[in-house]
């Protein structure tokens, strides 16, 4: 990895009239690496990414791609590949006649262009079907093809803009690891836009989490999940409950009458402070190995989400005074434990796992 | 409350230009240049020249006063304005009936009664005054029905309401039928569901879905027929309308002062309008929305059969009007020898200069239908395709949308003052075909321009963004990928610009010389000189040629969908 980052944003603002999209993003993204920009619609993440490929300018700020100030650069003059949520392949022109469409400009000999065509169909697993227009393909044919137009030129920069979002659910996680075994094999450095956080999860190196124009957290899949920077990052990734929960100073916690103690980043919080105490699902035990684990709490089944592999089930905790526990089971524990409404279950916290803010 | 930081601001960042980019913005320019000479420059000079006392100095609003004491004028202006309403109200429930039948019956040959409906467009407005002449006039073979009913004559305001009536009908039936195919079944099956009355169903949904409609057809109707000239200046005899007194005043006296005042009053209900159905418009756009499920009719056989009969009624007054001047034409020497001749056609083509204005009529409306197109699509694909040049965009627009409030008579009043000025170097233009080619593009630029932009705008808006980060230029991806997509609809321009520049009168009335006088225009000379038979023949002619160039396009437009579109629907491999 070099010590010059190949992609590099300061400062990146954007308004429309009164409306602030951007505010202040700078943002570092390494050569080769896949970076999503996550977030809810409107938080501007897909108005950075055409910031980045210049079809928005920023009101102020500077982007860097490989040691090349391109702020103000347009489109024409920066390098990167572009793949759009709604394909926009040429509808008019065959798929061979799409891919090749960048190629063509440059000069190259037929022979030359026939053969990159080729190579690119058979790396997006469409071999043969040059051919054929894009309305004969399904819509992830399509944004294969789509893909390889993009990547034709070899570019040194990928941008998908919410490549998946207009494709049916299976042909979505298949595709999308797809893409993240072409991104790994071909070492290209790629953003991709999406809201899904499951997707962003499952092929990022790295999550920009925005919110509002802002940037609310960026790291691993790993550490924006087990470590959410803010009660946002907390609340749109994954599942979780946010407990009113009352300060007791040195990292402990009152919730009704439950007192957790917070793992060590959870000091900072002096005695009395009302604050909230997000826990996911998945952070209990309750199959009996509760070995000095916690304080042991016996709950009432209320209702059941079932979710195929899994359940979620919403318990009403004695010690929690009323405020409803969302606690996951597997499948298996779901019927060793007997979970079902009206069943009472003993499960521990795992205190260890929380998050205050 | 915290201070707050002032920071410098910092000057907002733009983009550097692609040399692409400015090509585009050159030709964006180029565009608004054209509209501003051909269109914004004469409309002001006729604010200008109505200011101006006969010297050329500032009379302020004295040509206004002069008017309002005018009693003749004024009767003008009454006469128009309350034409107009009449027609309106008896054009719009008589065209929304035919267009219920059309979209909302099983009633049998739709497509044959929708064409005889609309085949009056395909002919210049003044052709049902001709016919009604035919019919009613001093010599007509219906006269004694006119006397029956109680009217003395036919010329005059009687002639004038019925023949616009006929002109109108087919332009307001287009927008009703639209409005009424947009329905949504779901809303009629809620209401079956809960067992609602035809009766109320018709007042709670029906109606209420096609208000827009409505208004506007209504709006339409007003303004063409306040703005017509050939109609009143065939049948309209000593009752003189706002668009025969601007056309005695600047061509018969050379009044231009008060030609202008007259001209402006014209301009003013037709902007008002337009301004009242854009509004309207947007309104409307947002009422269906995209998972509405299109409404089909089912068989009832009573109202059918009362549909089909209103139908059969209103087509055969339309060909009833039609045939009559293609009938008249025909004849040897009406009333009294009705055998068919083709005297007519040719003393009209060969001795009175027919045939020259009918080749002049062509090569107007062929330049009209190739140069329009070109322009429209270019300056749609500039506005909404291209990057850059913000400040400009909603001027062209504007100025896009603008020549559907002129009507064509200001359009050319305008075209007088300005191209005509002594001063003006393009008074080189005056007159000659290219003028009138050009006044004609302008005067229809608007409807031409909403196509090509509806066009445009159902293409991927991501094309471009495509083709810049391939490093392919706009103008490649214009040729190979927009153009192409497109062929369907620049045929559809041309056609209309075709049709239109071959049948329109008002705009070009005021800007011929005898070397450019056109087939519409030739009409107007023949019946003034009191040949009718010639008169009926040209506007026959004029129609005729209209149909068979409408088939002609039709025809290319099928073969274009073979060889170009073949892509919309690939057979499966």
């Amino acid at each position: 990895m070099s010590t010059t980052p190949y992609l590099h944003l300061e400062g990146i603002r954007k308004s429309f009239g009164s409306f602030q999209a951007l505010h202040d993003i700078d943002l570092t993204i390494e050569k080769g690496e896949f970076v999503c920009f996550l977030g809810p619609s409107g938080c501007g993440k897909t108005t950075l990414l055409r910031i980045v490929a210049g079809l928005e300018t920023q009101t102020a700020g500077r982007i860097e791609q490989n040691g090349r100030d391109i702020s103000v650069l347009p489109p024409g003059n920066r390098d990167y590949g572009i793949v759009f949520q709604s394909y926009a392949l040429f509808p008019n022109l065959t798929v061979a006649d799409n891919v090749a469409y960048g190629l063509v400009n440059r000069r190259q000999p037929k022979a030359q262009i026939a053969q990159r065509v080729d190579e690119l169909l058979k790396l997006v697993g469409l071999p043969g079907s040059g051919t054929k227009y894009p309305a004969q393909l399904s819509g992830g044919q399509q944004q294969r093809i789509a893909l390889a137009r993009a990547l034709a030129t070899s570019p040194g920069l990928l941008l998908l803009d919410e490549p998946l979002s207009a494709l049916d659910a299976i042909v979505r996680v298949h595709l999308r690891q797809e893409i993240r075994s072409l991104q790994r094999k071909l070492g290209v450095t790629t953003i991709m836009v999406t809201h899904d956080q499951e997707e962003a999860l499952s092929v990022a190196d790295r999550i920009v989490v925005m919110n509002q124009g802002v940037i609310e957290q960026v790291g691993t899949p790993q550490e924006v999940y087990e470590r959410p920077a803010s009660p946002f990052v907390a609340e749109f990734i994954g599942k979780v409950n946010v407990l009113a929960a009352s300060s007791l100073g040195d990292g402990r916690f009152r919730i009704g009458r439950l007192d957790l103690q917070g793992a060590s980043h959870c000091q900072g919080h002096p005695a009395g402070q009302p604050v909230r105490v997000y826990l996911r699902p998945e952070d209990r035990i309750a199959d009996g190995s509760f070995d000095g684990v916690g304080q042991r709490l016996w709950g009432e089944v209320s209702s059941v989400e079932f979710l195929g592999g899994a359940c979620l089930a919403q318990m009403a905790i004695d010690e929690l005074e009323g405020q409803p526990l969302l606690v996951s089971f597997s499948l298996n524990q779901m019927h060793d434990l007997g979970v079902r409404v009206g069943a009472r279950l003993e499960l521990a916290l795992r205190s260890d796992r929380i998050r205050v803010f | 409350m915290a201070a707050v930081l002032s920071l410098p601001d910092a000057p907002v960042l733009r983009q550097r230009a692609h040399w692409t980019d400015r090509v585009a913005h050159a030709a964006m320019l180029a565009l608004i240049a054209v509209l501003l000479v051909f269109l914004a420059g004469p409309l002001a000079s006729i604010l200008v020249k109505s200011l101006q006392n006969a010297d050329g100095a500032y009379a302020g609003l004295g040509n206004f006063a002069s008017y309002l004491q005018t009693p003749a004028l004024l009767s003008s202006l009454w006469h128009s304005v309350w034409v107009s309403l009449l027609v309106t109200f008896v054009t719009v429930p008589l065209a929304f009936g035919f267009a219920y039948a059309l979209a909302r019956s099983c009633m049998p040959f739709k497509p044959v009664f929708r064409t005889i409906a609309l085949v009056p467009l395909l002919a210049p407005s003044l052709l049902s005054a001709l016919s009604l002449i035919y019919w009613f006039g001093n010599q007509g073979i219906a006269k004694g029905v006119l006397q029956v009913l109680g009217f003395e004559t036919i010329y005059g305001a009687p002639g004038v309401v019925v023949a616009e009536c006929f002109a109108v009908f087919p332009h307001v039936l287009m927008i009703l039928v639209t409005a009424l195919s947009l329905a949504d079944a779901r809303l009629y099956e809620a209401a079956d569901a809960l067992g609602t009355s035809a009766r109320r169903r018709f007042f709670t949904i029906t109606l209420p879905g096609a208000k827009y409609g409505l208004i506007s057809a209504a709006l339409v109707a007003f303004t063409l027929v306040m703005t017509d000239f050939g109609v009143p200046k065939v049948i309209g005899g000593n009752f003189n309308m706002l668009a025969t007194d601007v056309f005695k005043l600047v061509i018969g006296q050379q009044d231009f002062q008060r030609g202008a005042v007259v001209g402006l009053l014209l301009l003013t209900p037709a902007v008002l309008t337009f301004v009242i159905d854009w509004r309207v418009n947007a309104k409307q756009t947002a009422m269906l929305s995209a998972r509405a499920v299109p409404y089909g009719p089912k068989p009832a056989r009573g109202f059918d059969a009362a549909m089909t009969a209103y139908a059969l009624l209103i087509a055969a007054l339309m060909l009833a009007m039609l045939g009559m001047a293609v009938f008249a034409s025909f004849a040897s020497f009406w009333p009294y020898n009705l055998a068919p001749t083709w005297r007519h056609y040719t003393m009209g083509l060969v001795d009175a200069e027919v045939g020259g204005a009918f080749v002049n009529s062509l090569q107007l409306a062929a330049g009209t239908a190739f140069f329009g197109t070109i322009l429209v699509f270019i300056g749609a694909y500039m506005l909404e395709k291209t990057r850059g040049l913000a400040w400009a965009r909603p001027l062209v627009r504007l100025l896009a949308m603008l020549p559907m409030a002129v009507p064509g008579l200001v359009l050319g009043l305008g075209y007088i003052f300005f191209f005509n000025a002594p001063a003006n170097p393009l008074h080189g233009l005056y007159q000659t075909l290219p003028l009138l080619i050009l006044c004609t593009i302008v005067h229809f630029y608007t409807t031409g321009h909403l196509t090509a932009v509806t066009a445009l705008k159902a293409l991927d808006a991501e094309f471009e963004s495509v083709s810049a980060s391939l490093k392919v230029p706009f103008f490649k991806t214009f040729w190979r990928v927009t153009l192409p997509i497109c062929t369907p609809t620049l045929l559809d321009i041309a056609r209309y610009f075709f049709i239109n520049a071959m049948t329109t009168i008002s705009a070009v009335v005021f800007l011929y010389s005898p070397d450019t006088k056109v087939a519409a225009i030739a009409i107007l000379n023949l019946d003034e000189a009191g040949e009718a038979g010639p008169a009926a023949a040209c506007a026959v002619l004029i129609t005729a040629g209209s149909t068979i160039v409408t088939l002609l396009f039709i025809a290319l437009g099928w073969w274009v969908d073979r060889r170009t579109q073949a892509w919309r629907n690939p057979t499966p491999r």
